[in-house]
């Protein structure tokens, strides 16, 4: 995304933002409460248009072509999007009808994916059944039936316990480095990123305050740890959490 | 193909999660039966219906008012329907319809279908107890009331995807029943025919007779009895494609619905 900038009546909530998620990389996308996380990723599906900047998703522009576009993307949005009276299994497949799937690959996907998360063997039961963590990794899962070339994140580890946190954030590693698949995670949490491979935005109060592989933003703040260079970067806003 | 499928899915969801919702079902025809079995049964004596059309002969209470209940039905369902959509919107479950690959305004045509598809469940489903309590209906009405009722309840669902479009929270709802539902149901030959009406305030009947349910429910009574009020097709069309077009107005995301939430 380039320029893009958003207000709500006077309130500015994004400035002039510019940001790239690359393909094969964790993108993680840090900001405080309040930063501008959840509107960015309002105008990244569309729910929100903006008048000014452009978005583009594996190579189709939002605006002009936003069909294109929303095929390419995977969401997993920070409330629950499931239907709790629904089965697993029946989730899943009105998301592949939604995105057009042909019913034999949608239930193959299926298949593939929730074997992938450990939930196979829970499709047939109800949503309402499964804990937290679980629920996540079905969201997880069906963000990526339709094999999307950019997987969007908005804080799904919120609420969860530390193990689930973990299984899921390695998860996500892995699916990079495996599928080739760019991903932006927004989180608030410092311990979600590996400072080896993974690729940081700081977002605060709807600005851009720094962006880069890890060791560019450490230099860039002269810090030795992320947590610093995060407290750096925005000030007067609440320490980001580290490991718990 | 994508679309059919899209279709296919968002009305499959809406049958289930209707299916699954036992109370809905229950409150969709106790409702009706209610009126039908004890509201008429009290009113017969007190109101007598002269011959009008649709009918070629006088009729009991209970049968004036079948095509009246089914419009009620849909309204309700309408309004359900509409409910539905502000709570899928505060629950997130909305995002996750608009972000699909497909024209909004299809996705809304596809809602829409859905909430009309069990509008008819619950229709016929009435006109079955209906039947069973003895009151007497043309057998080929079952089927010629088909078109009416996919039309009155377009109309309604519309209606519904207006409000929900405009209704910010399901707090708010509670005012839609005192300043939509009663109204419209009231304020239409549902119960009485509006020359009665006319009888009582020429100023009520004014009002009565530009009340597009009203129209849908004549409509509903003389495709029961196999005949078209083209009048009425008329209107119910009309309104159906204007309240169409400020739906997919509503959900338009350059007027920022989803404007609502920061952070």
């Amino acid at each position: 995304m380039t320029g893009l900038s958003f207000r709500y009546g006077e309130r500015v909530a994004l400035d002039e933002v510019s940001l790239s998620a690359e393909a094969g990389r964790f993108t993680a996308l840090l900001g405080p409460n309040g930063a501008g996380k959840s509107t960015l990723f309002s105008l990244l599906t569309r729910l929100l248009i903006s008048r000014q900047g452009q978005i583009r998703i594996a190579g189709h522009d939002l605006e002009r072509q936003p069909r294109a576009a929303l095929a390419a993307l995977g969401v997993v949005f920070q409330d629950a999007t499931l239907d709790l009276d629904l089965t697993v299994a029946q989730n899943l497949r009105y998301f592949s009808r939604l995105h057009g799937l042909p019913p034999r690959q949608a239930e193959q996907r299926a298949e593939e994916e929730l074997t992938r998360l450990g939930l196979w063997e829970r499709r047939n039961e109800k949503v309402r059944a499964l804990n937290g963590g679980h629920r996540r990794r079905v969201e997880i899962a069906r963000a990526l039936l339709h094999r999307p070339a950019v997987l969007i994140l908005d804080e799904p580890t919120v609420g969860l316990d530390p193990p689930t946190r973990r299984l899921l954030v390695d998860h996500i590693h892995q699916l990079c480095a495996t599928t080739g698949m760019a991903v932006l995670w927004a989180t608030h949490l410092i311990d979600e990123v590996d400072p080896i491979s993974d690729r940081v935005v700081i977002l605060h109060r709807g600005r851009i305050r720094a962006a880069g592989d890890v060791p560019v933003v450490l230099a860039a703040a002269h810090s030795d740890s992320l947590a610093d260079a995060f407290r750096h970067f925005t000030p007067e806003s609440p320490p980001a959490q580290e490991a718990c | 193909m994508p679309w059919l499928l899209a279709l296919r899915g968002i009305v499959g969801r809406e049958i289930l999660r209707f299916l699954h919702q036992r109370e809905r079902f229950l409150g969709a025809l106790v409702r009706p039966l209610i009126w039908l079995l004890v509201f008429a049964a009290g009113f017969r004596a007190a109101l007598g219906v002269a011959i009008v059309p649709p009918y070629q002969t006088y009729i009991p209470y209970e049968v004036y008012i079948v095509p009246g209940l089914l419009g009620m039905i849909q309204l309700f369902n309408g309004m359900q329907s509409s409910l539905s959509m502000v709570y899928d919107r505060e629950m997130g479950s909305m995002r996750l319809l608009l972000t699909s690959p497909l024209p909004r305004w299809w996705l809304l045509v596809c809602k829409l279908v859905a909430g009309v598809a069990v509008s008819l469940l619950q229709c016929w489903a009435f006109l079955l107890i209906a039947t069973l309590f003895g009151i007497e209906l043309p057998g080929p009405g079952w089927l010629t009331v088909l078109p009416a009722l996919i039309l009155n309840g377009i109309m309604l669902g519309a209606l519904g995807l207006v409000l929900s479009s405009t209704i910010r929270q399901l707090e708010n709802f509670a005012g839609v029943m005192n300043f939509v539902v009663f109204p419209l149901f009231f304020c239409s030959p549902a119960l009485y025919p509006l020359y009665k009406m006319r009888e009582s305030s020429e100023t009520l009947y004014w009002i009565c007779e530009i009340n597009p349910f009203g129209h849908g429910v004549e409509l509903i009574r003389h495709a029961l009895y196999g005949q078209v009020s083209w009048p009425d097709l008329g209107m119910v069309t009309a309104v159906a494609l204007v309240l169409l077009a400020l739906a997919v107005r509503g959900y338009d995301p350059r007027r920022g619905l989803m404007k609502r939430k920061g952070g």
